[in-house]
Parts: C-alpha cells; structure tokens; sequence
C-alpha cells in the first residue's frame, strides 16, 4: 500500500527536487546548531575508550537499565489503554464543557513534576511510597494527554461514513473496533506510544520524587553522575547509551507510521452524542477523567490557601511583592516570573511553530529520507537535559559565540522540546491527504505550487494554531532543561515555584502553591484559548476550514 | 538521491562554520574606571530583591565594580560546570563552593587561589516537638539515640545519591563510627524502620509531621540546624516559639567558600569582591536570606537564630579529600545496605 502511494504521489504534480532541501534548511540548521554541535562538542571532548568500559561494567548498571526498560514499556502500554476512551470522546463528540476537559487533562502533562508531584505524593497510599508502582501510575496520569492529544487528532478525522457503513454490514462493536477503527488509527497508536515511550523512559522528576532508591532510570543516573560525584565522563558515556536505544526506537516507529499511514479524507468534525447508549458513554468517560485528573489539581490549589492548620489567603495577598515578611525577601518576584515566563513563552511558541511547521511540511513532501529529519527532532527529547546543558556550556564558549547565560538560550531550550510536539501533531494530518487531492488541483489547472499551498499548508493551518497553545504551555512548563543552563536576570515561573518550595516555613510554601496555581491557570487559559476563540472553534481537532 | 546530501551538507556547513568560529579567540584587556564582573552562584543565591543584593548595590557604590550575578544549578551542577569551564570561566567570582564538593574545586584548576570560607551550616535530624511532648517521650539526641527501640520507625532521611542533606547525614554516620562501622549503624538504622524520601522536599514536607501544615506522621527528619527559625520567621501570624527542635549530637557541618575563577579578565576587580563577601556588611544579612551563619565571627546573629538555632560545639565533619576520594562508593554501599 505504502508503495502505491509514493506512485501516485510520483506521478502527479509533484514540487521540484529543490523544495524539501529549502524547507528543511531552517530546521536543520537550528537542530544541528542547538543540538548536534554541543551535545557533540560535549562527547568529543569527555568520551574515552576507557570511561566507556568503567560505566558499563560499573556495579548496578544493568538494575537501572532493567528499571528503565521494564516501567516505559509498563507505563507506555498502560497510557494508551487508559487514554484510549477519553481520547475518542474528545476527539469525536460535541458537549458542554469539552474544552475545559481536555484543559484539565492536558495541564498535568504541561506543569513541572516539582508542582503536580508534590499533591499526587500526598495523595499516594502510604504503603506506595517508593515503589515502582507508584511511578508507574504517576506516569499514565501525566502522560495521557499526549495520547488524547496525539490519538485524537487522527481519531478526528476517521470519517463517520466508514464506521456507519460496517455497522450497517452487520459488525459488532468489537469487529468495529478491530478491522476498522484500529487499522485506520495505527499511525496515531505509533506516534502516541513513541512519545510516551520517550518521557517515561527519560523520566527524571516523576522517578525523582516517586521511586525511591530501589527504582532509578537511566536519566536520573547520568544526572548523579554528572551534578553529584563531579563525573562527567561517566554521564556522557551513559547519555550516548540512551540516545542510541532511544533513537533506535524512534526510527522503528516512524517506520511503522509511514507503513500504517492511511488516507483519509474527512473533514473531522464533532458531533452531539445522540442515542441514549452514547450519552452515557460520553457521560461516564468525562465524569470520571475529569474526577481523576482533576483531583491532583486541585489539591495543589488548595495548598496555596494553607497556612500551617489554616485556610488562609496570606500567600496571594504577598505574591505582588518580594517581601515574604515585612523585611524579610528570598528575592523571588512572584509576578514578575510570571511575566518572563509569558515572555520566554511566546518567543519558544514562535520558534517551534516556525521551526515545526516548516520541518513537518517538507517531512510531508519528502519521500524517503523525511525520516532523518523528522528523527533529527525527536532526538532533543531523548537526551538527558543535562548533556545538553553541559554541551551548551562548552560549545558557546568563545566570543563571538560566548552565548552562556544568555537570556534567549532558555526560549530555545524551550523551543528544542516543543518542536517535535508541533511536528508529531502536524505529520500525521498531512500523511493522511489523498493524493487525489494534490491531483485534483492538477487537473484542475494548479501549479505544483499552488497546489501545494492549497492542499497541505492549508491542511495544516488550524491544526498548526492549536500547536501555537501547545508549544506556549510546554515552554511555560518547562523545568528540567532550563535547571541546567545558568541563568541570569529574573527565574522563570517554574525555578522560582521550586525555589520557593524548597524552604521551611510555611508562609514560602503557600506561596510557592499559589504561583503554581497561577501556572495552572496560565497553562489552562492558553490550552483552552489556543483551541477555540483565536483560531476557530474545535482548534486542533476541527479542521473543518482545512 | 540529491534530497538526503543536500540536507547533510547543510548540516556539515553549519558545523564546519560554527568549528571555525570557536577557533579565533578574542584579544581581551582589563580596563580601569567602571567594570563590571559576574558572580556564579548556586539556584537558592537571589539575583534581586533582597538584603544580600543591597550589601552588593554598595559595594557598586564604593568601588565602581558592578556585580552581575548568574545561577548555574544546584551546588554539585555548579562545580560541575566550573570543571568543565576551568581556565575559561562562565563568570569572575564563585559564591557557594561547600565541602563536600570542595576536593574537585581546590587542586588548582578552578580557583586562582584558595577559596574563602563565607558561611557555615548544619545538617541534623529535627524533631516536632508537640509529637513528643503528646507522646510524653524524650527526643533523641544523637546518632546513638536515633537506633533505639523507644525511637522505631520515627525517622525520615534523605537519598543520599539524590540530596545534599541525605548525604550529609550519612557523611556525620560515617565521621562517627568510622569507615568500616558505619554499615552496621545503617544496618541497625533500617532495622529500626528509617524510611527514605528521595528529595528534602517530599522528606520535610510530606513525610514529616513538625512542619506547618505538614500531613506527615514522622517525628523525626533530616532538615538544616536552621530550619526551626525558618519556621518562626515565615510563619504567619507571626509566632514566638519553635514547632521544631535540633537534635544536637547528629549534625555534619556544611561550609561554604568563595573564591575568583581562574581565567578572570578582573582579577583584580573580583579579588575585591571575594574581600567583600566576608565583611559585616554582607555577612550580617546571611542568616535570614541564605539561613546560614556568617563566617565573619564579628557578625552577630539576629535573635530569632539566638533563640531558635542550635549551633553544635563539636559538629561531625569529614575531609574533603576523604569524601571525594569515597563518596560514590559510600553511596553504592549505602544502597545495598538500605536496599538490601
């Protein structure tokens, strides 16, 4: 099938062979300046035939590779099961409120681990404290909007005609769901599982606070490795480790996904649930994501208001000055880290749209070698953020490029973690364009150009707004890249909530909660905005304009 | 075939540019009047906004040297960083240097000279002290007390491969019963039920019982000899007594130092400012920003630290030699011992 495809794509219309090399450029050039060189110039400089041998024959190794193995697959297999049906109510069904829903699902994936963390700890059975089940569980809640996220935008599009149709032959529900719904949403399992895969097995926070010294990954022991014994080498030898599984797996997954890719050509939209069978379903998945997801939330919000045994509102009266107490500062400006963050926000929005757009768009139109630049993008997320902070550190070392501590290398950080977001969102809408489409401009008289433009960009376009949201609130989120990048000026939102809750006393403690709930709100807001008032109604999911 | 080498060639230009630039050094020049010279300093060091950053706003006003300060992490990601940069540094002066790190920093690749010890503190277990006063039973006082029967399954500490505090702890278990004895005082530790939390936060916070609003049920955690005045000064209203004690015989002294990078355009602009940092007029406004004491011994405390701090005579402390030359195999002992 795939075959017949890259035939048809072949034989009509197709752009000239400069155009995927002229789109890919920028993208390129950002990944291998910002990525390839440091992370390069970091193993160039620290790698030794010998440490390589010490780490790997280093006592323990092979408990944390197990570790790390066993629980991404665990987790990852786990967040497509429970992520399944909210995905499909969302993706498919019009009610009140939907939006909010998938706000409430989306922000734990967004919000550093140092703040959902600390009120899914409290939550906890006493006796989970520090067991691989705990991060296990930890895992699908923060990860389940990325599979309602990533599923759901290729559920969207499954048209209603097909599933009818099979009802109609006579298919029971699962006959449904086997041949038909499963098949047709193959890529989007693929792209959900692969992210997934990614965060868990890079998971650093989560295992941090959760696993106890029994269950490391292999993230948090380049971090030791590197901030704790002073070992650089070691850590470096294990981030390749990483790097190599990860993108090993990568590569077999985008593999599948151009394989399973199908076209399809729906215009998604949403629609009431109608029979009482439907409104029930619709009504039992919101009710209980809804309770499951928001529970942490708001224990955390409640926090804000606690003061030692007291409801208080002492932490929001302060958090417009720096003063905790008359006279007494920690130097944290509560608002004015909400402004930075704002600010880096909307500069890494902008790069990682500009940057992911421009990448999808030529992954889209290339045939085989879309791969390596789609790969290439991916990899930011499998290298442990302090390889890449370290690299940074010594690549932009020397003037003209003595680029340390500069304000905007935060932003770009940024931006190096949302991109393949943008891009995972976008590849799989425009797989899914019929090449009777691009043929039909061409019989009716469009350029390959224009056709083009007409086809994929605008394909693209409301999917590529939603992304706008999606890359502002992974940005607003972001924690573990921006610790490992010296900073200078003001901290973002997020270092200056850890830096609050690392104090005693409980007047920085309820603080630190309100801003994190000033974050929520912040994340929220621009999750639910980015999907309907600016960019049309449905955003990322209702492509009726395309 | 041309898509895949175009695409390569890119890449390959962009490095072989970027190759090229780091190459040519700029010349450099110190110059008299006005410089302005960057302080590294670990995460919890304020950038703005506090009396620290006003003692420094003086020091610009006297000297003509403006401090721009920069945060590069945690301690351990600071020194990291310093290492990696030596002879090239991020910055002119390095502020927080302690002694469990302080090995990697003095064999001369860091620091022109040796570094300035500025503040001081202590890691000790701390008690909630309704719990024992409910409980009618006399809070433990040192290391020996903690794997007593009447103390069982009372003490939270932290992972010491994860926290600064967790290893410090273990560090004043090895100062006081020696390198070949602290595993059996561990051994005892777990079999008197000590349960492990991987960050202070989650120890302080949502294990033990003594902090504000605390959800915990542990009497006993690892915290800071300074964390009983952090809970007077940040509570709100204000209160006049402690919710928590130090236990005095468990505590590992933590100092930290200072000293100008090697590699600094101003060394001569930075050596005063390393002067500066021990002087009353920035020592005295460390205990309620940094809560840590001031190494200038001219410095009085302010009274709630009189009050509330404990200060032990006679601290466990370990060479930093020592602990460089050991620390990992520490932590991989330690794992197997708690882990089992």
């Amino acid at each position: 099938m795939a075959g017949r495809v890259e035939r048809d794509r072949a034989a009509l219309n197709r752009l000239p062979r400069w155009a995927v090399p002229a789109l890919a450029a920028l993208p390129a050039v950002g990944l291998a300046l910002f990525f390839a060189y440091p992370v390069g110039t970091l193993l160039a400089r620290v790698l030794h035939p010998g440490s390589v041998s010490d780490v790997l024959h280093a006592p323990g190794l092979t408990r944390v590779l197990w570790f790390t193995v066993w629980q991404a697959v665990v987790s990852t297999v786990l967040t497509l099961v429970v992520g399944f049906a909210p995905a499909y109510v969302l993706a498919r069904y019009r009610f009140i409120g939907r939006r909010a829903v998938l706000a409430v699902v989306t922000v734990p994936f967004m919000l550093p681990t140092v703040v959902v963390g600390a009120a899914f700890v409290a939550l906890l059975p006493d006796n989970w404290h520090g067991t691989a089940r705990a991060v296990v569980v930890a895992h699908v809640f923060f990860n389940i909007a990325v599979v309602v996220r990533l599923l759901g935008s290729m559920w969207a599009v499954v048209p209603e005609g097909i599933t009818a149709a099979a009802r109609t032959l006579g298919a029971s529900p699962w006959q449904l769901l086997r041949h038909v719904v499963l098949p047709l949403l193959r890529p989007g399992l693929w792209a959900s599982a692969t992210v997934v895969f990614l965060f868990t097995f890079t998971s650093f926070g989560t295992v941090r606070l959760l696993g106890g010294p029994a269950n490391t990954t292999l993230e948090v022991e380049i971090a030791r490795r590197a901030t704790q014994l002073g070992d650089v080498d070691g850590a470096a030898v294990l981030s390749v480790l990483q790097l190599l599984i990860l993108a090993a797996v990568v590569w077999w997954s985008s593999r599948f996904q151009r394989r399973t890719a199908v076209q399809l050509p729906g215009a998604p939209s949403l629609r009431r649930p109608r029979s009482r069978e439907q409104r029930r379903l619709v009504g039992t998945v919101v009710a209980a994501t809804t309770i499951v997801m928001a529970t942490p939330l708001v224990v955390m919000v409640s926090r804000s208001f606690r003061l030692g045994d007291r409801w208080s509102l002492a932490a929001w009266r302060t958090l417009g000055r720096t003063e905790v107490r008359p006279g007494v500062s920690l130097g944290v400006d509560p608002l004015a880290s909400l402004f930075v963050s704002l600010r880096f926000a909307a500069l890494a929005a902008l790069l990682s749209v500009v940057i992911g757009g421009l990448a999808a768009l030529a992954i889209g139109s290339a045939r085989r070698h879309g791969r390596l630049l789609d790969v290439g993008l991916m990899l930011p997320l499998g290298t442990s953020a302090v390889t890449i902070g370290l690299g940074i550190l010594i690549a932009f070392d020397t003037a003209p490029i003595d680029w340390r501590a500069q304000w905007w290398l935060i932003p770009v950080g940024h931006a190096l973690v949302a991109t393949p977001f943008v891009v995972r969102a976008l590849v799989p809408v425009l797989r899914a364009i019929p090449a009777e489409q691009r043929s039909a401009a061409a019989v009716l008289g469009a350029s390959p150009w224009r056709a083009w433009w007409a086809v994929d960009v605008r394909r693209i376009s409301a999917p590529l707004a939603g992304a706008v949201g999606l890359a502002a609130a992974i940005s607003l989120g972001e924690f573990g890249a921006t610790t490992f990048l010296t900073r200078s000026g003001r901290e973002t939102l997020p270092i200056a909530i850890a830096r609050l809750l690392s104090r005693a006393g409980e007047t920085p403690r309820a603080q630190g909660f309100a801003l994190a709930t000033m974050l929520l709100a912040a994340t929220a807001l621009i999750i639910v905005t980015a999907e309907s008032r600016v960019f049309g109604e449905g955003g990322v999911l209702d492509a009726r304009g395309a | 075939m041309g898509r895949p080498s175009l695409l390569l060639a890119s890449l390959a230009v962009v490095s072989t540019m970027l190759a090229a630039c780091g190459g040519s050094a700029p010349a450099t020049t110190a110059t008299d009047g006005p410089v302005t010279i960057t302080l590294v300093a670990y995460d919890s060091f304020p950038t703005k906004d506090t009396a620290l950053n006003t003692a420094l706003a003086t020091f610009t006003a006297q000297t003509d040297i403006t401090v721009n300060i920069v945060t590069a992490g945690d301690a351990g990601t600071m020194v990291t960083k310093a290492e990696l940069t030596a002879g090239n540094p991020e910055g002119d002066v390095m502020w927080g240097v302690d002694n469990t790190l302080l090995s990697a920093a003095t064999d001369g690749k860091i620091f022109t000279d040796a570094p300035t010890m500025v503040d001081f503190g202590d890691v000790c277990v701390n008690y909630d002290i309704a719990w024992f006063q409910q409980h009618e039973l006399t809070p433990p006082v040192t290391l020996d007390d903690l794997i007593k029967p009447e103390y069982k399954d009372l003490l939270v500490v932290e992972n010491p491969a994860a926290s600064s505090p967790g290893l410090a702890f273990l560090l004043a278990t090895i100062a006081a019963s020696g390198e070949g004895g602290w595993q059996t005082y561990w051994e005892s530790l777990t079999a008197n039920g000590v349960e492990v939390a991987e960050s202070w936060d989650s120890a302080y916070y949502e294990r033990f019982s003594g902090s504000a609003g605390s959800t915990g049920d542990k009497p006993l955690v690892v915290s800071y000899g300074s964390s009983p005045p952090a809970e007077v000064v940040f509570a709100d209203p204000p209160r006049t007594d402690a919710p928590t004690g130090v236990a005095a015989g468990t505590c590992f002294r933590q100092i930290e130092y200072a000293g100008v990078l090697r590699g600094t355009k101003h060394p001569e602009a930075a050596r005063r400012l390393v002067q500066f940092l021990t002087t009353p007029a920035f020592q005295q406004e460390l205990p309620l920003t940094l809560f840590v004491y001031p190494a200038n011994k001219a410095v009085a405390l302010p009274a709630v630290f009189q009050q509330f701090a404990v200060v032990p005579t006679d601290p466990y402390t370990l060479e930093p030699a020592d602990i460089a030359a050991h620390r990992e195999q520490w932590q991989d002992e330690w794992n197997e011992i708690v882990l089992r």
